[in-house]
């Protein structure tokens, strides 16, 4: 990470952060700050940049997502991420149509590149798994076509 | 809000595999109550950490797209008998951790 980015999320992060030093968080948890931008951001790359340092990804195949073709119920979408690629740092999940694309980022600290989770859709869009490797973020992306949103009343 | 989580690891060849489920609304903030009209305040929970012993082998910022009770799965290497504690961090600042034997 370099400066610039860590002024900007910190920046972004304030108002968490001081939530957090608050003495809200469990002891001895040692966590970054909340980035509260990034999963407000509109579009991909600005939410990725948020998150892990950067907006631009190299497509690869060697990232596996497992979701379904065509989901029911879009409040309910699961969704599994394995990776092939060595030296996984983190593993982020975006669906691109939705408001804030951005959905969670999971830090692996050296475990197996392997998370499963469930997903709000708002409506039919891909889901994009993008895995940091080496410093590089690495993409895959599956279509999910939503017959009801999530994200409506 | 106490037992939230549920929460299992189980070893296989060195690698545990975690499966948790919690109880949260996971409200993203832009949905409406249909009785009021008002919008429903977000609350959503925003940081889990996962620790197996005393290394963290897992930790996640979510936003309010994570579906509702929300359910999480991952691996991590480690043998039977360590104890992994699951803990989360929500936007209104509750928390709340389980931990569970590695079986």
């Amino acid at each position: 990470m370099n400066r610039r980015t860590l002024l900007k999320r910190s920046l972004a992060a304030g108002a968490v952060g001081v939530a957090a030093s608050a003495g809200l968080l469990a002891p001895g948890q040692v966590l970054a700050a909340y980035p509260n931008a990034a999963f407000h951001a509109k579009d991909t790359a600005e939410a990725l940049n948020g998150v892990v340092g950067s907006g631009s990804f190299e497509h690869s195949d060697d990232i596996k997502i497992k979701a379904p073709d065509i989901a029911e119920n879009g409040s309910v979408v699961p969704v599994t991420i394995t990776s092939g690629l060595s030296g996984v740092e983190s593993i982020s999940i975006l669906a691109d149509a939705n408001n804030s694309p951005l959905v969670a980022s999971f830090t692996m600290h050296g475990s197996p590149a392997f998370i499963s989770t469930r997903i709000k859709m708002g409506k039919t869009g891909n889901v994009l798994a993008v895995v940091k490797s080496g410093g590089k973020l690495f993409a895959s992306k599956k279509e999910v076509k939503v017959t009801i949103g999530g994200c409506g009343g | 809000m106490a037992k939230s989580i549920k929460v299992r690891a189980k070893a296989k060849q060195g690698i545990v595999t975690v499966k948790a489920l919690m109880n949260h609304p996971m409200e993203t903030g832009l949905r409406k109550d249909k009785k009021t009209g008002k919008m429903i305040p977000a609350h959503f929970i925003q940081e889990v950490t996962a620790k197996l012993g005393d290394n963290t082998v897992m930790s996640a910022v979510w936003g309010g797209a994570i579906s509702k009770n929300p359910y999480v799965s991952f691996k991590c290497s480690g043998a039977k008998g360590d104890s992994l504690t699951l803990a989360w961090v929500d936007n209104k600042g509750n928390s709340d951790s389980a931990t569970a034997k590695v079986k």
